[in-house]
C-alpha cells in the first residue's frame, strides 16, 4: 500500500448525495480478477455517452462533456469532494480501486458509508469527513476558483484552503498509523498469532458447535 | 453486572485482544465467499506464500456471474466464466469447500449459509458483500467486507474492528394482511433514512418482529445495510432453533443440546441500553413501492410520486429532481399509474421459499399482464426451487407466463445476462434502484414478492391488500 503523509492536489466536486459504488464502478468491471486498471471506468456511466464494457479502449470512447471529471479545469484532481452517504451500496473494493487508479487519493465529504470507509483505509486513500457546512463552503470555493486546491496533512489530521484556513478530521490512531506507513495490515495481524490460536483453542473447547465443518463433515 | 445488548454479548464472545486505540482483534467464526470479492484476495494469499489460517471455516459458491438458463451450456460470456473458474481454482487450492455450478446446493450466497446450517446463532459471519447483514437474522453478528478484509480474514480468521453504537428499532404490534418483512424493512429506511444506521448495528425487536418467519427475519436483516448500519439482528428464539434442527453444518446429539442450551441467552438483557431507540407501529405499514433511485425515495401503494419542489433541503431537492428525471416519471403522479415492462422476483432478499409462496397465492389462476414483457422468477437456492417444485409452485407461476430459472443473483444486479435494457422499468423484490444497478438506464422499484406479482397481474402496481386471495 502506498503510503500517504501530505498531499496539495486539485480539488473535483461531485455535487450529489448518496454516490452508490454502483455509479462509481458499474457492475460490467467487476468481472476482473485483477486490482488494478479500473481507472478509465471510475463512473463509467456519468462519464462516457456511450456503453462501457471490459477490454474497450477508452480514448475512443464518447465522453460526457457536461460530467464534471471531463471538464479541463479539473483534470490532474487528486481529492475529491462529495457530498453525503458517498459510498453506499455494495461492499466492492473496486470503488477504491477505481477512484485510486484515476488518481484520486483524498476524498472529502460530509459522511461515508461504513464498508467504504474501511476499504479506502485498505488501498491508500483518506476518507476524510467534515462538518457538512464545511463542505458546503468548500464547494462554493472550488466553483468559483478554477484550479483550487486543498492540502492535506494526514499526520496534523487537517485540511489546509490556499487562504490558510484549517479544518481538522478525526481519524482512528491504528488506520493513521497504516496510512502514513504504507503498512501491511495482515502482517501486523499476525504478530499476535500466539493470541488467535489460543483464542481458538479455548472456543473449541467452549464451543464445539462452531467447528463441526472442521472435522470434515 | 452490566446489562448488555445482544450486539455486547457476540462482541464480548468474540474479542481475540483489545488493541488499545478503541479497536479490537475479532475473531470469525465463518467466512462466507462469492467468486465477485475474492479472486484478488486469494491472488494477495499467494503473492505473500500465506495459507488460510482456518479453511474449513469458510463456505464458498458463485452467484453473482451464474447464468439462470440452461446450465448445461456454461457461461457464454468469458469474463464472467473466468471469474467463476478462478474462484474454483482457488477453492481447489486453498483446500475450501465450495458449491459449484453444478451443485443441487448451489445458490445465492446469502440464501445457502442458513439453509446448510454454516449460519448459526452468536457466530461472527462475514462476506465480501454488503448483504451480509441478512445472517443477523439468527442472532449472530454478521457484516460485509472489502476485499483486502476477505484477504485478511483469509490469513488471519479475525478483523480489527471499532465496535459501533447499538440502536435498536421496535416493531411492536402486528402488521396487516398483506404485509411482510419487505415492507418493514423499506418502512425502517422510510422511517430512518439510507444514512441513518451509520455507525450503529441494528438490532431488531418488538412483536412484530417476534411473529416473523425466519426467512422474514432475513429480509428484515439483510436490508439493514440499506438504512446505513454495519449490521442487524435478532435475537434467538424458537423459531430460530427450529429452523437449524437438522440442517447439515448444525451440530448433532450433545453438542446440539449444549449449543441450544447457550443460544437461548442470545438476546438482549431486559434492562440493556441502547444508544438510539426506534419505534414502529406495524399496524401503521402499508405496501410499500419506491419511486426514486435510493431505497429512501419510497411512499406508499396509495400515494404519490412527490413533488420536488416541496423538498425544503437543497441537495435533497436536487436529488429528487434528478431521480425522477431518471425515472422518467412525473412529479405528483399516483404510484399505482406507474406502467411496468419487466418483473423480477428474487435476489438475497426476496428469494426463499415463503417468498415464492406469497408471490404464487396473488399469481395463481391469473395470468402476466399483456405490457408485461418478461416476468422472471429466480429461486435463491437449487434447494430452494426444488422444495418450490415439490409444491407446484413453478406450474403456477409458468401457467401465469413466468419465467422459472436457476438460482443466482440474477436481475438484482445484472452481472449475468438477466438484465434491464435502457428505459425499461421494474417491479423487482431485490434491495437496491440506484441508477443503473438492473442494466444501463433500468429503472428499478423495489417491492415484496407480493406486490412484484400483483404488478405482473395488473401491468402496473396495485395494493395487494385489494387482491381477492386476502381477506376472502
Amino acid at each position: 500500500m502506498e503510503k500517504l503523509d501530505k498531499l496539495t492536489g486539485i480539488v473535483v466536486p461531485l455535487d450529489r448525495v448518496n454516490v452508490d459504488t454502483d455509479a462509481i464502478i458499474p457492475k460490467q468491471f467487476l468481472k476482473s480478477i485483477k486490482r488494478s486498471g479500473f481507472g478509465p471506468n471510475l463512473f463509467d456511466e456519468w462519464r462516457y455517452l456511450d456503453h462501457g464494457e471490459p477490454g474497450m479502449d477508452a480514448s475512443r470512447r464518447v465522453v460526457n462533456p457536461d460530467f464534471v471529471l471531463n471538464q479541463p479545469r479539473y483534470r490532474d484532481a487528486s481529492i475529491l469532494l462529495a457530498r453525503d452517504n458517498f459510498g453506499c451500496g455494495s461492499s466492492r473494493e473496486h470503488a477504491v480501486w477505481a477512484l485510486e487508479d484515476y488518481g484520486f487519493r483524498v476524498v472529502i465529504a460530509p459522511s461515508f458509508a461504513d464498508i467504504f470507509y474501511n476499504n479506502c483505509f485498505k488501498n491508500g486513500v483518506l476518507p476524510a469527513a467534515l462538518p457538512a457546512d464545511v463542505v458546503d463552503g468548500l464547494f462554493r470555493a472550488v466553483e468559483a476558483e478554477p484550479g483550487y486546491t486543498l492540502a492535506v496533512d494526514l499526520a496534523a489530521q487537517e485540511i489546509a484552503t490556499p487562504a490558510g484556513v484549517r479544518h481538522g478530521f478525526a481519524i482512528d490512531p491504528f488506520r493513521k498509523h497504516c496510512l502514513l506507513n504504507g503498512l501491511d495490515e495482515i502482517g501486523l495481524t499476525l504478530e499476535h498469532r500466539a493470541d488467535i490460536a489460543a483464542y481458538e483453542e479455548r472456543r473449541r473447547r467452549t464451543a464445539p458447535w462452531l467447528f463441526t465443518a472442521d472435522a470434515g463433515k | 453486572m452490566m446489562a448488555k445488548t445482544l450486539y455486547d454479548k457476540l462482541w464480548d464472545d468474540h474479542v481475540v485482544r483489545d488493541n488499545g486505540d478503541g479497536t479490537c482483534l475479532l475473531y470469525i467464526d465463518r467466512h462466507l465467499v462469492h467468486e465477485v470479492t475474492s479472486p484478488q484476495a486469494f491472488e494477495g494469499l499467494r503473492l505473500a506464500g500465506r495459507r488460510p489460517w482456518r479453511a474449513a471455516s469458510v463456505l464458498a459458491v458463485p452467484d453473482h456471474n451464474v447464468p439462470t438458463t440452461d446450465r448445461a451450456r456454461g457461461i457464454s460470456d468469458p469474463v464472467s466464466r473466468e471469474q467463476v473458474e478462478t474462484l474454483d481454482s482457488n477453492c481447489r487450492e486453498f483446500e475450501i469447500i465450495e458449491f459449484r455450478m453444478d451443485d443441487p446446493r448451489q445458490g445465492i450466497v446469502h440464501v445457502i449459509g442458513p439453509e446448510e446450517g454454516a449460519t448459526l446463532p452468536g457466530m461472527t459471519v462475514v462476506c465480501g458483500d454488503s448483504h451480509t447483514s441478512t445472517h443477523g437474522a439468527f442472532g449472530a453478528l454478521a457484516f460485509g467486507i472489502g476485499t483486502s478484509e476477505v484477504e485478511h480474514v483469509l490469513a488471519t480468521q479475525c478483523l480489527n474492528q471499532k465496535k459501533s453504537r447499538a440502536m435498536q428499532i421496535r416493531i411492536e404490534g402486528q402488521c396487516g394482511p398483506g404485509i411482510t418483512a419487505k415492507d418493514i424493512a423499506l418502512a425502517v429506511i422510510e422511517r430512518i433514512g439510507t444514512a441513518g444506521g451509520t455507525g450503529y448495528v441494528i438490532e431488531y425487536s418488538g412483536a412484530a418482529v417476534r411473529a416473523l418467519s425466519m426467512e422474514g427475519r432475513m429480509t428484515l436483516c439483510n436490508m439493514t445495510i440499506e438504512a446505513g448500519a454495519r449490521a442487524g439482528m435478532v435475537a434467538v428464539d424458537e423459531i430460530t432453533i427450529e429452523y437449524l434442527r437438522g440442517r447439515p453444518f448444525a451440530p448433532r446429539g450433545e453438542v446440539w443440546e449444549r449449543a441450544v442450551a447457550f443460544w437461548r441467552g442470545l438476546r438482549s438483557d431486559p434492562d440493556a441500553v441502547f444508544d438510539a431507540v426506534v419505534e414502529i407501529d406495524a399496524a401503521m405499514i402499508k405496501p410499500l413501492v419506491t419511486w426514486g433511485t435510493s431505497p429512501e425515495m419510497v411512499t406508499t401503494i396509495d400515494g404519490r410520486v412527490p413533488r420536488p419542489e416541496e423538498v425544503t433541503d437543497p441537495v435533497k431537492r436536487r436529488g429528487a429532481e434528478r431521480a425522477l428525471e431518471y425515472m422518467g416519471l412525473t412529479a405528483g403522479m399516483p404510484i399505482r399509474d406507474i406502467l411496468v415492462d419487466k418483473i423480477f422476483i428474487g435476489s438475497c432478499t426476496n428469494s426463499r421459499i415463503e417468498d415464492l409462496r406469497a408471490a404464487a397465492v396473488v399469481v395463481r389462476g391469473r395470468h402476466v399482464a399483456a405490457n408485461v414483457k418478461v416476468a422472471m422468477v429466480v429461486p435463491g437456492s437449487g434447494l430452494v426451487k426444488r422444495q418450490a417444485e415439490e409444491e407446484g409452485l413453478d406450474r403456477i407461476f409458468t401457467a401465469a407466463g413466468f419465467e422459472w430459472r436457476e438460482p443466482g443473483c440474477s436481475m438484482c444486479l445484472a452481472m449475468n445476462a438477466d438484465r434491464l435494457e435502457p428505459g425499461e422499468r421494474c417491479a423487482s423484490t431485490s434491495n437496491r434502484n440506484f441508477e443503473g444497478r438492473q442494466g444501463p438506464g433500468g429503472r428499478t422499484h423495489l417491492v415484496s414478492p407480493a406486490m412484484a406479482a400483483a404488478a405482473a397481474i395488473a401491468g402496473h402496481f396495485v395494493d395487494v391488500r385489494e387482491f381477492s386471495h386476502l381477506g376472502a
